[in-house]
C-alpha cells in the first residue's frame, strides 16, 4: 500500500516502518515477499505496538517526527468500512462504496505526502494539543488484556495450546474491541476464521459503531 | 527457570519454585524489569517504592523480592501461567497513557523476516510513517 508513496517521495528523511501484527512470520511472510518494500518491513508477533500505541485494527498508522515526537497518534489509516456493504448474493460491493473507499485511501495518503513535503506546516500535522486530544489512554481492563494476549501467544509457541488460547480469549473479553486480538485469536483456531461467519457476526453487531472509525483528516468522506 | 515477559523482552529467570508468588534475586529482577532491590525499596531509576509496612514478609525475603506482589501493588497488570513458569509483567494503564499523551513516541524493537532487528529510535531524524497491517 505504502511502497508507492515511498518510491515517489524519495526522501531521505522519511521512512516508513510497516509492522505486520502477526503471530507468525509465516503467515506475513508471502504478502511481504510481494510487495518487496524497500523499507522496513518488521513482525509483531506479541502485538507490542498495538500495546505500545493502544491500538485496536489494522491498518491504523502512527505520524512521528524528526525529533520522536506524535505528530497524529494511533488512527485508522485511511481505509473505509466498504466491506460491510457486500452483497452475499452478489459478492460485491456497491460502487459507491467502491469509489468512497478509494476516495478515503487517496485522501490519507495525499495527507502524508503533504506532510513530508511540508512538516508541522501541513494542515494534517497535529499540534500537541491537538495531538493529546486525539489520544485514546488504554484502560486497565486494556492493559491487562495485553498481559493475557502476550503470555497466550507465548504458550502457543511452546506447544501449550489450551492454555494459549485460553489466555487468548480472556485477553479478547477484557479488551472486546481489540479486532488485533480477536482475528488474530480466531486465527490460530482455524485458517479464515478471522473473517468467517463469526466475523461477520462480530462486525454485524457493531450496528452504527464503525469498524474503521472515520479519521478526523481535512477532505476525508463521510 | 521461570520466564519473565515485560517491556524490556523475554528473560529466563532463576525463581524460587516452592513459593507463591514470584520470588527472584535482586539481580535476576533487574534483568527481567528494571526493578532492583535497594535499602529504599524496589527501585528504578530514581524512582523507589518502598515496602509496605507490616507486610514485609509479602515482598522480600533473604535478598529476594517477590516481583508479583510488588506488581500488584504497583497497580501494574501481570499474567501467569497455570504452573507459574511464564509471567506476563505488564506496565499500567496509566503510565502507558502518560507515555502516549507525553507525545514522544514509545521505542520498541522488532525484527524483520530476516531476524534482523529494528528499533523505531534507529531512525531519529526521519519522519516516520509507523503503519500496522496484517495477513490475516
Amino acid at each position: 500500500m505504502w511502497q508507492k508513496l515511498y518510491d515517489e517521495l524519495q526522501d531521505p528523511n522519511f521512512i516508513i516502518i510497516a509492522v505486520a501484527m502477526d503471530s507468525r512470520a509465516d503467515a506475513a511472510r508471502p504478502w511481504i515477499e510481494q510487495a518487496a518494500p524497500t523499507y522496513p518491513a518488521l513482525i509483531d508477533r506479541d502485538h507490542r505496538v498495538a500495546e505500545l500505541y493502544n491500538m485496536v485494527n489494522v491498518p491504523q498508522a502512527v505520524w512521528i517526527d524528526e525529533d520522536g515526537r506524535i505528530v497524529r497518534p494511533a488512527e485508522n489509516a485511511g481505509a473505509f468500512e466498504a466491506f460491510r456493504s457486500l452483497d452475499f448474493e452478489t459478492m460485491t460491493v456497491p460502487e459507491d462504496k467502491q469509489a468512497t473507499a478509494a476516495a478515503a485511501k487517496a485522501t490519507y495518503v495525499a495527507a502524508v505526502r503533504d506532510w513530508v513535503l511540508t512538516g508541522s506546516d501541513s494542515v494534517h500535522a497535529f499540534g500537541a494539543d491537538q495531538a493529546r486530544g486525539h489520544t485514546a489512554a488504554p484502560s486497565a481492563e486494556i492493559a491487562q488484556a495485553h498481559c493475557h494476549f502476550r503470555l497466550g501467544q507465548y504458550l502457543l509457541r511452546q506447544g501449550r495450546e489450551g492454555e494459549g488460547v485460553e489466555q487468548l480469549v480472556e485477553a479478547s473479553r477484557l479488551h472486546p474491541t481489540s479486532w488485533n486480538i480477536w482475528r488474530q485469536a480466531a486465527e490460530i483456531n482455524d485458517m479464515g476464521l478471522a473473517a468467517g461467519p463469526e466475523f461477520w457476526a462480530r462486525v454485524n453487531a457493531l450496528g452504527d459503531d464503525h469498524y474503521y472509525p472515520p479519521v478526523d483528516m481535512a477532505g476525508m468522506p463521510e | 527457570m521461570t520466564t519473565i515477559l515485560s517491556d524490556l523482552g523475554d528473560f529466563s529467570v532463576a525463581a524460587a519454585a516452592a513459593k507463591e508468588g514470584l520470588w527472584l534475586s535482586s539481580a535476576e529482577a533487574a534483568k527481567a524489569t528494571g526493578w532492583s532491590l535497594q535499602p529504599e525499596g524496589l527501585c528504578r531509576g530514581n524512582i523507589c517504592v518502598p515496602v509496605p509496612s507490616g507486610r514485609e514478609a509479602d515482598f522480600v525475603a533473604d535478598g529476594s523480592v517477590n516481583l508479583a506482589a510488588f506488581w500488584d501493588h504497583l497497580d501494574k497488570p501481570a499474567a501467569r501461567s497455570k504452573d507459574g513458569d511464564i509471567w506476563a509483567l505488564g506496565e499500567a494503564a496509566a503510565d502507558r497513557a502518560e507515555s502516549l499523551k507525553s507525545l514522544d513516541a514509545p521505542d520498541f524493537t522488532l525484527p524483520d523476516l530476516d531476524g534482523t532487528n529494528h528499533s523505531l529510535s534507529d531512525y531519529r531524524g526521519s519522519k516516520v510513517l509507523l503503519a500496522t497491517w496484517a495477513s490475516w
